[in-house]
């Protein structure tokens, strides 16, 4: 062991994150701030355990990592396996994949803003730490939570309307296509809610426009460091969650990788593994690790696009764009706000998919078998780039499956950002109870979803460990 | 016996008219008292191997399957009572125990006689550890999928294709709780050239153990299309 490195605070686990996680922050002698590393501690194994799985069973194994956003990886999952078939699924197929991914979004977004981070903004990070939970706003601000609520039941009712289920739909998402069709009933009931949704989303993006200015001081410090954006875009460069081509800039909006075919993204990115965290480090392979850091997510997405493609979510990009140079924002703490965006812009995607009158033909899946035994499948999930990647054998087995999920993407990221707001928190190696919160709110910020590294529920108890150099414990401090 | 080729019996305190040679089962059900089972299927030979239909005969100290135990003159049967929820139970678990059966990303989730048996008896985890060995799944066929990971080796399969579609095509090897279904001497379907593809094995199969591919489970495992082509085919 490094005995230069003499003290490591360890936050332990992160809380208000979907998943199981912890933050070590490593000092040097002198008590400054010489690392701090974000470690996944729980192993799950799907690209191992699906392996000798017929592969047309992945999209319902694999949507079973995350009960937050299911529908991402049933898209992801059965994008691959419609590439394995070889086959170009109906129109129709596609726009009800693309509602009930908007409902997805919708609600994923609205429970990391609302239910997970909103509770920092509204009681301030230094509130005292056991009311500082939705609970306490439940009560509190009763009229923000319960459209927090309503804005994700709509998404949520969307994936219902569409499948029967709410969380898994699997047996409606189906290779080739959809299961069924969407009647013209059940597409009013979405609409009905739908002005009260618009107004409430739009009413809450001016809200956190005025949080924002209170939090100039976090901003800076919250992850402002330059990187990399990738994600998806459409042909004309618009924002895009479901298919669409890969685009990646570099940390000045230049344009590195432009509308690349997502199915050959190992040309771009590469995988490392570290000892200390179970989830992998991706970085973009020109830059090579780890010097190739890049970030995907709502920020990276309204980054790398030239406008979103529907009018007020375009409205709302340019004033995003104001916080950045270049059109590349960098500060971590707007993921907020983009993620409030991208919001919008489902909500407005909604009307425009469920207006069209190709919605509701009853041609909703093409028939094949196996037809090639490679099959890559990427959408935009919530939190980013999803990729999954098949290979199965002459009958269909799965012989190999290997996923980047979303967060895995930001791993790099996390790291140096947790870094960052560590170097501004701590002094002289001591720790103050409010410097966990703040660097707490730089991962909440991300979103990530290590859902997809563990469903396993502990008491959530927030506890930092500072050692010396032999391991005594100098300081210990709880929530 | 009765000469008249008529017995008389209680069963859960009801008199039953039954006739001769009759199971408990079959007498039970035209009674109205329905007794669970997972390898009994109407339409076919009882074969007697889920023991999920153990009932109680006065003056025997054991268990009786009433698949294939026969009634007689004044039999006195119980068919629910504490002891027999526990052996049910415990038998449930056994089933589930032997394979890796996981019913959320089980195609017949939803639709599986099994999983409706573990609800009905309260099975919420399993008190015996898994055996989780990993079995072949066979896709060769163009439509039907056999995958043993999932069968609780009913054979209702087997008794279905060698009784009513007069074929056997299925068939089982090795012994015991290594045994497997099998096509023909262990073919793949595929290349199997007995089967006529009829469907039937997937139709009567309670579990998700044999279906088929593109065809919406819930269709598959229809009871009433099962049992319509089982007493069809036997009048």
């Amino acid at each position: 062991m490094d005995r230069e490195r003499s003290s490591i605070i360890e936050i332990s686990p992160v809380t208000r994150i979907e998943g199981h996680a912890k933050v070590t922050i490593h000092l040097n002698n002198d008590g400054s701030v010489r690392e701090a590393r974000f470690h996944v501690t729980d192993f799950r194994g799907f690209e191992k355990f699906c392996e000798g799985r017929p592969f047309y069973e992945m999209p319902s194994i694999m949507s079973r990592i995350c009960g937050i956003c299911p529908v991402s990886h049933l898209l992801a999952s059965a994008k691959a396996c419609d590439d394995i078939l070889s086959v170009d699924i109906p129109e129709t197929a596609i726009l009800l994949r693309r509602l009930m991914h908007m409902g997805q979004i919708i609600q994923s977004h609205a429970l990391s803003f609302f239910f997970l981070s909103l509770p920092d903004f509204l009681l301030g990070m230094d509130f005292d730490p056991h009311k500082r939970n939705i609970f306490y706003l439940i009560e509190n601000h009763p009229e923000v939570m319960k459209q927090g609520i309503k804005i994700r039941a709509f998404g949520q009712k969307i994936i219902e309307y569409l499948s029967g289920k709410r969380i898994h739909s699997s047996e409606w998402i189906v290779p080739g296509g959809v299961r069924s069709p969407l009647s013209k009933d059940k597409a009013e009931k979405i609409m009905s809610e739908y002005n009260d949704i618009l107004t409430m989303t739009l009413e809450n993006i001016s809200k956190f426009k005025r949080i924002m200015k209170d939090l100039s001081c976090e901003i800076e410090s919250f992850g402002d460091f330059p990187t990399y954006y990738m994600g998806l875009v459409t042909p004309h460069g618009e924002l895009e969650h479901y298919d669409g081509l890969l685009r990646i800039v570099d940390e000045k909006g230049q344009i590195v990788v432009n509308k690349a075919d997502p199915k050959r993204y190992y040309e771009y990115i590469g995988e490392a593994v570290e000892n200390w965290s179970y989830m992998k480090f991706p970085y973009y392979k020109p830059l090579g690790y780890p010097r190739g850091v890049y970030r995907v997510g709502p920020l990276a997405r309204l980054n790398i696009v030239s406008k979103c493609g529907t009018p007020l979510a375009d409205k709302e990009l340019e004033e995003f764009r104001e916080w950045g140079e270049n059109h590349v924002v960098q500060n971590t703490l707007l993921y907020h706000y983009a993620r409030l965006i991208e919001m919008l812009f489902c909500i407005e995607k909604v009307k425009e998919i469920l207006d069209n009158p190709e919605t509701y033909s009853d041609n909703i899946q093409a028939m094949a078998s196996v037809n090639k035994h490679i099959g890559v499948g990427v959408v935009e999930a919530p939190r980013g780039t999803l990729i999954h990647h098949y290979k199965v054998n002459r009958r269909g087995l799965v012989e190999q499956a290997n996923l980047i999920i979303a967060t895995e993407h930001n791993n790099l990221a996390f790291n140096i950002a947790i870094t960052q707001a560590a170097k501004r928190y701590i002094n002289g190696g001591a720790a103050s109870r409010d410097l966990l919160n703040r660097i707490e709110a730089v991962i909440r910020a991300f979103d990530p979803c290590l859902s997809c590294a563990t469903h396993a529920w502990k008491p959530i108890n927030l506890i930092v460990e500072i050692y010396d150099s032999k391991g005594n414990i100098i300081q210990r401090l709880t929530k | 016996m009765s000469g008249t080729g008529v017995v008389k019996l209680k069963i859960d305190g009801v008199e039953v008219t039954a006739n001769e040679g009759e199971t408990i089962l079959s007498a039970a059900k035209r009674a109205g008292i329905k007794i669970p089972a997972l390898c009994y299927l109407d339409g076919l030979s009882s074969y007697g191997g889920c023991r999920l239909c153990i009932v109680e005969v006065k003056g025997s100290p054991r268990l009786f399957p009433a698949c294939t135990t026969p009634v007689s003159n004044g039999m006195e049967v119980t068919t629910d009572s504490p002891k027999l929820r526990k052996y049910r139970k415990m038998t449930i678990e056994l089933l589930l125990s032997e394979k890796p059966h996981i019913c959320a990303i089980c195609i017949a989730n939803g639709n599986c006689e099994l999983q409706d048996l573990a609800r009905e008896f309260g099975v919420d985890h399993l008190r015996v550890e898994r055996e989780w060995k990993s079995q072949k799944i066979d896709l060769s066929h163009s439509f039907l999928v056999l995958d043993n990971n999932r069968c609780i080796l009913c054979t209702r399969c087997l008794r279905v294709c060698d009784e009513i579609e007069g074929v056997h095509a299925l068939d089982i090897k090795m012994r015991g709780k290594d045994s497997q279904i099998i096509i023909d001497i262990d073919d793949d379907w595929g290349s199997s050239i007995s089967c006529t593809s009829c469907r039937k094995c997937a139709r009567v199969c309670p579990v998700g153990a044999i279906y088929v591919r593109d065809e919406p489970i819930s269709r598959t495992k229809n009871k009433d299309i099962a049992q319509f082509i089982l007493l069809r085919r036997r009048r």
